[in-house]
């Protein structure tokens, strides 16, 4: 039976035009992003002649960098319609735990590879509780944020561990450069560049965009959504465990306390790059772009000797401000 | 004239951006009648009915209430104007007694800092004997949707209103319960309450409205006396064309076959249905008739994998199957469309192409598993087109799509791994008239590729003139089947319920 477009289809032609529309409105939510950290940098080189600097530059970008590794691991995680509490307990974790068996003579990359581990171990924890007993990713993860943090002073007397000895070949991951090029950037560089690759392009990972999209349609499409959610917060812990690492080589010691708060930060910069709390949506890039101008902003803001105190508030607002214009425009879009 | 009518709405518009939802709207409601309202999805109905309720506020154009013009700033407004409006979508709180859902808003109100619960669930169960068997001490997610949708209809019975709006009310209900809600409109209505009732389903407009008002594309088209009409016309000035052939083709003999495609024995599910078997054939279209709760989703889940533990077998074209998960299922080329598009069928913040590929992405991909966007646009423009889907572009998010048009996203998406059997139920539920002919179309089209189809709908009309045959299932059971001259709604009705009284038309 030949069928004519029906009224109710006809008026929803015009759509070609609104697809190119929204596709150029996710172009400004990273455009925009970046407009505005690159206004910073302009409105900051006049402020401070320090800012635009070789080694305020390197500075900032070494303070994102390793974090930036944890943010890719959030990202994913709350794609796929998880979050997690605990990666900033999670990466002291990581450096407490090699630090200690770095102590007791462990060689350090074993220590390390037996750490990272072990992270993932934790996160495959969590995964249990949340997929098998059926707990909320939020609970879980808060639990497992206190108890990681009373392990770490558990088993330092909460004093940090000077790790003094540990050799310069390993301390070149955390200190060294490459040319002019620091070896943590770089490491940030491949991580960031190969998730983001592999979460735009490959099966396995547009899964876990269905899983958090839609989490019954997913199961309805064959797709094994407990299993998903299950690495997907496995790695997150694991490139928390990779992150103390490189914290670990960098500081030359274990830092007990390291990384509270960070969980916020972490949480904040992959919202803002535009990942969705309720799953589904977001990208490494955006995530990135994120965490990096938390980081200027931060970094900015100690040039211009405003106090400790303001920064959180600063930070805060800038988080709500990010997602109060971002639910705007899907309004809008919607 | 004007003395009779309760409501009259003169010239109504109303846009959202480019699109006119409702252009120059005119509609008249009397005092005591039941007046229906069709029209196809987009036509402008919900619209009406939701400026009408002050959810919306109109562009231009004039609401009259007892002839005085009014404007309906908000749903709190029209509940004060006496307007009640039963939504389709049920918007209950689930840890709370049904008592307190029904009187959520006599609460808010309320001046008093106590709860009488006590009150509450006096005054509820008074309305609810008129519905049914329903404590209102039950919390409401013990409910069943059924329930839940009269504990709706308890909530704007209790609201004192002479307008009231029923959205698909019957949609969700059972034959029996939706007796009970007729009966009680026309009570209703007798009390001198007028009644906007919308609904897909012809026989309900036609065995219990007075009056229907036709709109097409957010145009009012024409108001009849349901005694002076026919079905045939309403749906035709829906349309705005002569539907000639509402089913295709039924299979001819000649393409009967004895080939048994699927081969189901002995299913059982504790709990849910038991020794379920049947044959499907090459060529069939084989229905799965029964009530709300008989069964029918759960029999065709149980041979997918996507319920429970199952005990029995299942074969394949002579080939028994060993499946664990339904991904196995997949694999098999046996899929499942499911009955609720927008909650568990599509992905509607993704993109169609995307949404189209989901039951394996691998095929769209390299062999390193990454995705080949051209591939991937290629594969739902293909069958996009095969299925006649009209969209903008496969890149936009299936929000963006009609119901019609949202489904066959969703058939495509079934087809996108070549399947031998799909199970589709309630294929056309929130599907407008012309989509669902093509739909009941394209299902014969692969019935004749050699595709083995089961259909579960509970719209009887649809499995009498799609299927070729037709199982009924009563609690958990295989009750009966009829075929050719047998299928009639009375002989399914029956053996979908034979404890039930007269079969009630759908």
């Amino acid at each position: 039976m030949a069928m004519t477009i029906t009224p109710a289809e006809g008026k929803r032609q015009p759509a070609g035009g609104l697809v190119d529309l929204l596709k150029r409105l996710l172009r400004m939510r990273e455009t925009g992003l970046i407009l505005i950290i690159l206004t910073l940098f302009v409105l900051m080189s006049f402020a401070s002649p320090y800012f635009l600097t070789w080694v305020n530059m390197r500075a900032m970008a070494m303070a994102f960098a390793v974090e930036g590794i944890v943010v890719v691991g959030m990202t994913i995680l709350l794609i796929s319609g998880g979050i997690d509490l605990s990666v900033g307990s999670v990466t002291a974790l990581a450096m407490v735990i090699a630090g200690l068996l770095f102590l007791s003579g462990v060689d350090p990359w074993t220590a390390s590879a037996i750490s990272i581990a072990a992270c993932t171990g934790i996160g495959a924890m969590m995964g249990f509780f949340v997929t098998r007993v059926g707990l909320h990713h939020f609970i879980v993860s808060l639990a497992v944020m206190v108890i990681a943090r009373g392990a770490c002073l558990l088993g330092t007397g909460g004093r940090p561990l000077g790790l003094f000895t540990l050799p310069p070949e390993f301390k070149f991951i955390g200190q060294g450069s490459i040319g002019v090029i620091p070896v943590v950037i770089l490491i940030f560089l491949t991580v960031v560049v190969s998730f983001d690759f592999m979460l735009r392009r490959t099966t396995m990972f547009r899964k876990v965009f269905y899983t958090g999209s839609n989490e019954k349609a997913a199961a309805y499409s064959g797709i094994r959504t407990k299993k998903v959610v299950f690495l997907t917060t496995t790695l997150c812990s694991a490139l928390c465990g990779v992150a103390g690492i490189i914290y670990m080589a960098r500081f030359g010691s274990a830092q007990p306390t390291f990384g509270i708060g960070m969980e916020l930060n972490v949480i904040a910069a992959a919202v803002i790059g535009g990942a969705s709390l309720s799953g589904g949506s977001g990208t490494i890039f955006g995530a990135i772009l994120g965490t990096i101008l938390l980081s200027v902003v931060s970094s900015s803001l100690a040039l211009l000797d405003v106090s400790v105190y303001w920064q959180d508030i600063i930070r805060g607002s800038i988080l709500l401000a990010a997602v109060s214009i971002d639910h705007y425009l899907n309004k809008r879009r919607g | 004239m004007e003395d009779d009518l309760i409501l009259r709405i003169a010239n109504l518009s109303k846009s959202f951006g480019p699109i006119r939802a409702l252009r120059g709207v005119d509609f008249e409601l009397r005092k005591g009648e039941i007046h229906a309202i069709a029209g196809e999805n987009g036509a402008g109905k919900s619209t009406l009915m939701n400026v009408i309720d002050g959810i919306l506020q109109p562009d231009s154009g004039e609401i009259f209430i007892d002839g005085r013009p009014v404007t309906i700033a908000s749903p709190a407004v029209a509940q004060n104007l006496g307007i009640g409006f039963v939504h389709q979508e049920i918007a209950l709180c689930p840890d709370v007694t049904i008592a307190e859902n029904i009187f959520m808003a006599a609460t808010n109100t309320s001046r008093s800092m106590l709860m009488d619960y006590a009150g509450l669930e006096r005054k509820a169960g008074e309305v609810l004997r008129r519905l049914g068997d329903i404590d209102p001490s039950a919390l409401v997610r013990t409910l069943s949707i059924s329930q839940q949708q009269l504990v709706e209809i308890a909530k704007a019975l209790t609201l004192d209103c002479r307008v009231l709006i029923l959205d698909e009310p019957t949609a969700a209900l059972t034959e029996r319960e939706a007796q009970i809600l007729f009966d009680i409109m026309h009570k209703l209505a007798q009390q001198g309450i007028s009644i906007i009732y919308i609904s897909h389903r012809m026989a309900e407009i036609f065995d219990h409205c007075d009056r229907v008002s036709v709109f097409r594309d957010g145009q009012y088209i024409t108001t009849r006396n349901v005694a002076e009409t026919t079905p045939g016309e309403i749906v035709n000035a829906m349309v705005g064309r002569v539907i000639d052939n509402l089913y295709p083709d039924k299979q001819s003999d000649e393409e009967k076959s004895e080939e048994i495609i699927l081969d189901v024995r002995s299913l059982t599910e504790r709990g849910r249905f038991t020794d379920i078997s049947f044959q499907l054939r090459k060529g069939e279209i084989l229905g799965l008739a029964g009530l709300i709760g008989a069964g029918r989703s759960e029999i065709v889940k149980g041979i997918c994998r996507l319920g429970g533990e199952v005990t029995g077998e299942v074969s394949l074209r002579g080939r028994q199957l060993e499946l664990t998960h339904y991904k196995d299922s997949i694999a098999e080329g046996i899929v499942y469309l499911s009955e609720d598009r927008k909650g568990d069928g599509l992905f509607l913040d993704m993109s169609i192409a995307s949404n189209v590929s989901a039951l394996s992405v691998r095929q769209v991909a390299s062999f390193l598993g990454i995705i080949d966007d051209r591939k991937e646009v290629a594969l739902a423009e293909r069958l996009g087109s095969k299925l006649n889907l009209k969209c903008g572009h496969v890149g936009q998010p299936a929000s963006a799509l009609s119901g019609g048009n949202q489904q066959k996203v969703a058939i495509a998406k079934m087809l996108s791994v070549n399947p031998r059997v799909i199970f589709l139920d309630e294929p056309t539920r929130g599907v407008d008239v012309g989509a669902k002919a093509e739909i009941h179309r394209i299902l014969r089209d692969l019935a004749r590729s050699g595709v083995g189809i089961i259909v579960i709908s509970s719209e009887l009309p649809e499995l009498i003139g799609v299927c070729d045959r037709v199982l009924v299932v009563r609690e958990g059971r295989i009750s009966g089947e009829v075929a050719g001259e047998d299928m009639t709604e009375e002989k399914i009705m029956y053996l979908a319920s034979v404890t039930e009284e007269r079969p009630q038309a759908v």
